[in-house]
């Protein structure tokens, strides 16, 4: 069973899907607690028109994704002071932007079981280099995170407050946006564009309903991504089928298990998040 | 040029698209002014579990779709707790039920051009008996709009003040959300599943900035999702680029505009919903 490790692609997916899973458990818990889940989930679907029109720009489908979440980040950041309550604008850039990537696909590589690989993963056929490009970008993350770590909290947590005391919050704003951009861009490589949410918002989710300190929470929100990708990369080993399917599985009943404990065990620690469409009226 | 329109499948695609224009729109303006517009796009992803499932047992898409958007409105209609806390878990759900299209389609042997044709739309390709499918359903959604059109508008504007004279807001939002998954389940034959924001969405959103009073803006939706479509096709028969990027870029190039315009002359963005509001009440 463990000869399979001795293979380049396995080693080549556990290596990627490892790092991946850490940043994208770190970055998610952020993604939560700013309720922007709608907006991870957009840069995802743009990273599929930055796959597909990759070969415009004779690049890789990961350096095509970088460039065109990035670009979309900074737009996002701009355009709206606010992501919350923004969903019909984000929904309709989705789209325009999905429909880009289907015209590329159409002008330029014409095949679906590219599309399929895009939006469903490949984890398993990513090369030496992706692992370079992923390790690199990984590392600008986690050491902008670092560095932002404090300020970007407090203005995740209390905006407001955090502004009055001089924390530059939409700067900051833009900043995450970013960094969200290049996570996204890598998590579409293990889970495809269309479940990013398993690696990104399904484990800080339920670490946040496990626990309210940020520390513990980041913590067990990247036990939960490792044990996802894992998991699932061994699953798909050991079985034929993909690994983004068992990868969304894990995520998914882990999620609703640990929802349903903590709501059983101490309901009134349940947060209340605000729906963001409400919160503009 | 007008010779095109005497082929048989140019007709479906004209017919079917104009029955799913007319019927989007309609459930559009509703999806948009109860801020359910990421529920109809998450009904729209989990349709796809539904139709790679339906190629698997070998049953037509459509069947698959209705099946799987249809439980899945009733589901979140059912769930009732308040919008605000199903975001997240809304999202999970639709990306289990990916994960499971996605298994599904490594599955069916025929692969990647039968998914690729759900997930973008194969409106050229449709077939006599998938107009006949559409008409019906038009029709039933149509019916069932008619029926429940007054105290589904009420309850849209004022759900508080709708509950307390005694109109049945849940069960009403369990029907509406019934007649969602047949709008998408339609749809997805023209825009595919992951376009559906620019039929369903699109046209109402700019509807509603440019026209408050509901009639006429639920009349100005309709004609603006004909033009998308008719244009659209039309495009696609007279070049070579894909029905669905014309839709989506016609889509979001109309609402651009009007979002930007608008904003500067009326009102702070989200005040417009309740702006009709006092009208109403």
């Amino acid at each position: 069973m463990l000869e399979i490790f001795h293979q380049e692609f396995v080693q080549n997916a556990f290596l990627a899907g490892t790092l991946i899973a850490v940043i994208s458990a770190i970055i998610g818990y952020f993604v939560v607690l700013r309720a922007q889940a709608f907006a991870a989930h957009a840069l995802s679907h743009i990273g599929f028109a930055g796959a597909t029109g990759a070969a415009l720009f004779g690049v890789s489908s990961l350096a095509g994704m970088f460039g065109f979440t990035l670009l979309a980040a900074l737009g996002i950041g701009a355009l709206a002071k606010k992501i919350q309550g923004r969903d019909v604008e984000i929904g309709m850039i989705l789209s325009f932007v999905l429909g880009l990537g289907v015209l590329f696909l159409r002008l330029y590589t014409n095949a679906a079981n590219e599309a399929v690989g895009v939006l469903f993963g490949s984890i398993l056929s990513v090369t030496q280099n992706d692992v370079i490009l992923t390790f690199i970008f990984g590392c600008i993350v986690l050491i902008s995170l670092l560095v932002f770590f404090r300020p970007l909290l407090f203005a995740s947590i209390d905006p407001e407050v955090a502004e009055a005391r001089g924390v530059p919050v939409e700067l900051l704003s833009i900043i995450f946006m970013l960094l969200l951009a290049i996570t996204v861009a890598e998590a579409i490589q293990v889970v495809g564009v269309l479940l990013v949410f398993s690696l990104l918002i399904a484990p800080a989710a339920c670490a946040q309903h496990m626990t309210k300190k940020p520390a513990g929470a980041i913590l067990l929100s990247i036990l939960f991504g490792l044990a996802f990708t894992w998991g699932g990369l061994f699953l798909a080993f050991t079985t034929k089928y993909p690994v983004s399917f068992y990868i969304a599985t894990l995520a998914a009943v882990t999620y609703f298990i640990v929802i349903n404990l903590c709501h059983f065990m101490r309901p009134h620690h349940l947060q209340t998040v605000k729906h963001p469409n409400k919160e503009v009226a | 040029m007008f010779a095109l329109l005497h082929y048989q499948f140019i007709q479906n695609a004209f017919i079917a698209g104009s029955m799913v224009a007319v019927v989007a729109a309609l459930i559009g303006y509703f999806l948009l002014t109860r801020g359910l517009t990421f529920a109809g796009h998450a009904l729209s992803h989990i349709g796809f579990a539904g139709a790679a499932g339906a190629l698997v047992v070998g049953v037509d898409p459509i069947f698959g779709l209705l099946a799987f958007t249809i439980a899945a409105g009733v589901g979140i209609g059912l769930l009732g707790k308040k919008l605000s806390e199903r975001d997240i878990t809304i999202g999970i759900i639709m990306t289990l039920m990916l994960g499971l299209g996605a298994l599904f389609i490594s599955l069916y042997s025929g692969y990647a051009e039968r998914a690729y044709s759900i997930l973008f739309g194969t409106i050229l390709g449709i077939s006599q008996t998938d107009v006949l499918v559409t008409a019906i359903f038009s029709v039933i959604t149509l019916i069932g709009l008619g029926f429940i059109f007054r105290p589904l508008l009420f309850s849209s504007f004022d759900p508080e003040v709708a509950e307390a004279r005694g109109i049945p807001v849940r069960a009403l939002a369990v029907i509406f959300l019934v007649l969602v998954a047949l709008t998408v389940s339609m749809s997805v034959q023209v825009v595919g599943v992951l376009l559906i924001f620019t039929l369903l969405v699109g046209p109402a959103a700019t509807a509603t900035r440019l026209v408050h009073q509901p009639v006429a803006a639920i009349i100005l939706s309709v004609f603006l999702s004909l033009t998308y479509t008719w244009l659209g096709i039309f495009f696609a028969i007279n070049g070579t680029w894909p029905v669905s990027f014309y839709i989506a870029a016609l889509s979001f190039g109309v609402y651009l505009p009007v979002r930007l315009f608008s904003q500067k002359l009326h009102m702070p963005a989200g005040t417009d919903i309740h702006h009709v509001n006092h009208s109403h009440a």
